[in-house]
């Protein structure tokens, strides 16, 4: 029996479900938001990186009260062998600017500030209840939720799932597929704590100034991955991840492959004398624009990571959440204001602002990267950067060997390892999948 | 393997906050006398280590110290090897810094 009604149930705290609450409660909608968590933020894992533009849009004056840590100025890029780090930084002053474009941030603090947004707004946001399924009409229609907290069912003419990377009442109600192996990353985190001076005097920074660093190649042991590195305030966050198929077919571990990322030479320096705080880990949606499920159906939308929004290229996740959680708020109030059913016709028009947005326009241009780096993930994260990592030394290396002569090893190396045909492929395809 | 012999999953579990919700565990394991190859890749995948091999051969879960991340669910589940939920609200890891 349907005991309360809302205009509509968010599901999940996250950067999705904090964006669709705080818009629609904005617009005078009835919310209530339902979080597993503590409170919320506190179940709430990633890097971070916080992309300024996309919280502008929800909340213009964030920078003046959000609890962020640093500014980026800086992006590193390293090709990792065992031994050696070949890297691409880029660092520009232009970076430190009025209103910088991203920010290194502390999940479960910025997200309980996120939550205090949305509560003012005057969403009713109510925390430690897990959602345990979606309640369904005779025609299949979703018109509520039952959880773990109260008895009988909440009513609401609409439920937003943002329930995170599992997405697991939308699986229970059969509106989409369990994650595959395949289609998902596995990232392991560690909270590193040093003096503030200190990790800025490692990273080279001033006041504020962050840097990142994303890394690639043998930490992942010739598996689809990635490892990182942000400089927070007082801490660094040190982390990697790698698809779940390949952990499966290997029986690498998670923690055995964090171990040696820590204790690799380019990256030990930075954390030494560190105290650690918190080991986490989290799914990441690395399917891309294959991998999208219907976002949409009769009563209900799926945003953020539930439904796969994640550009594994660009590192790019919680803002396509943050988008898809506005975008999706500001269809539904929209049909609402026009006094229509939340039915699956009207709630196209979330699909056609999302199809319109960077959001999958993005995710459209690199649809067929994540097969390619899946398929060859030996040649990518472990051939080319042992390649790259030794051709960089043979450059850089005086030893007497006539120049010529060092340019046909490094020639030769190259295809010795991978044949005419295989670089030219590798390369055809990259570029077409890039493009 | 020795790297990961040397590595303490428990040392990093103890950094952590937890509510435990004592005797309603979230994950089940299903019966089995032998365990399935998606079973025995839990004992390696999973990154809180919560899945042991018992004296009798048999994959066993203690779910206490949980990061809730779900790979398990994503290798496991499909075989029907585990039954897969969140912990009931408020109970489970505790993230201070996410």
């Amino acid at each position: 029996m349907i005991e309360e009604r809302f205009d509509a149930i968010v599901v999940g705290a996250g950067m999705a479900g904090n964006a669709a609450a705080l818009i629609m409660a904005k617009r005078g909608m009835n919310v209530l938001q339902l979080e597993r968590g503590e409170y919320s933020g506190s179940k709430n894992v990633q890097g971070a990186i916080l992309y300024a533009d996309m919280l502008e849009k929800l909340i213009p004056d964030f920078r003046e009260e959000a609890p962020l840590e640093r500014h980026l100025v800086e992006q590193r890029f390293w090709m990792m062998d065992d031994r050696s780090h070949v890297g691409l930084h880029y660092r520009s002053e232009d970076f430190n600017e009025e209103r910088p474009n991203r920010y290194t941030i502390i999940r479960a603090q910025f997200d309980k500030w996120f939550s205090s947004k949305v509560r003012e707004a005057g969403a009713t946001v109510l925390c430690e209840t897990t959602v345990t399924e979606l309640v369904q009409n005779g025609y299949g229609k979703v018109i509520g939720v039952r959880t773990d907290r109260r008895d009988g069912e909440i009513g609401a003419d609409v439920v937003v799932l943002a329930e995170g990377v599992n997405g697991l009442l939308g699986t229970r109600a059969r509106l989409r597929e369990r994650p595959k192996p395949d289609k998902v990353a596995l990232a392991v985190k560690e909270m590193h704590f040093l003096p503030r001076e200190t990790i800025e005097a490692r990273f080279n920074l001033r006041g504020d100034e962050g840097v990142v660093i994303e890394a690639a190649g043998t930490i992942s042991r010739g598996m689809t991955g990635m490892g990182f590195i942000y400089a927070n305030k007082e801490c660094i966050s040190l982390g990697i991840g790698c698809l779940v198929a390949d952990f499966q077919r290997t029986g690498e571990t998670p923690y055995g492959l964090l171990d040696r990322f820590k204790r690799h030479p380019s990256v030990a320096r930075l954390i030494e004398g560190s105290e650690v705080k918190e080991y986490s880990a989290h799914l990441i949606p690395e399917g891309g624009y294959k991998a999208i499920p219907q976002l949409y159906g009769e009563g209900w939308v799926v945003v953020g990571d539930a439904a796969q929004l994640n550009n594994a290229i660009h590192r790019e996740g919680s803002n396509l959440a943050m988008t898809s959680g506005r975008i999706a708020a500001e269809a539904i109030s929209r049909v609402k204001s026009r006094g229509a059913p939340m039915s699956a016709q009207n709630l196209t028009l979330y699909k056609k602002m999302l199809d319109d947005s960077f959001v999958i326009k993005d995710l459209k241009k690199y649809k067929d990267m994540p097969t390619l780096m899946h398929t060859n993930s030996q040649n990518f994260f472990l051939t080319y950067p042992q390649l790259v990592s030794r051709a960089m030394q043979n450059f850089v290396r005086v030893d007497g060997t006539p120049k010529t002569t060092k340019e046909n090893v490094t020639l030769k190396s190259f295809v010795n390892a991978r044949s005419w045909t295989g670089l030219f492929g590798d390369a055809f395809r990259f570029a077409r999948a890039w493009r | 393997m020795t790297i990961e012999r040397s590595v303490r999953v428990e040392d990093k579990l103890f950094y952590n906050r937890y509510l435990v919700d004592v005797g309603r565990p979230h994950i089940k394991v299903r019966t089995h006398a032998k365990p399935s190859p998606q079973l025995l890749a839990l004992l390696k995948a999973c990154p809180a280590r919560c899945y042991e091999l018992s004296d009798k051969g048999q994959v066993e879960i203690t779910v206490d110290g949980c990061i809730e991340c779900g790979t398990c669910r994503v290798i496991g589940e499909p075989s029907g090897d585990i039954e897969w939920s969140y912990p009931r609200g408020g109970y489970g890891v505790l993230f201070k810094f996410g």
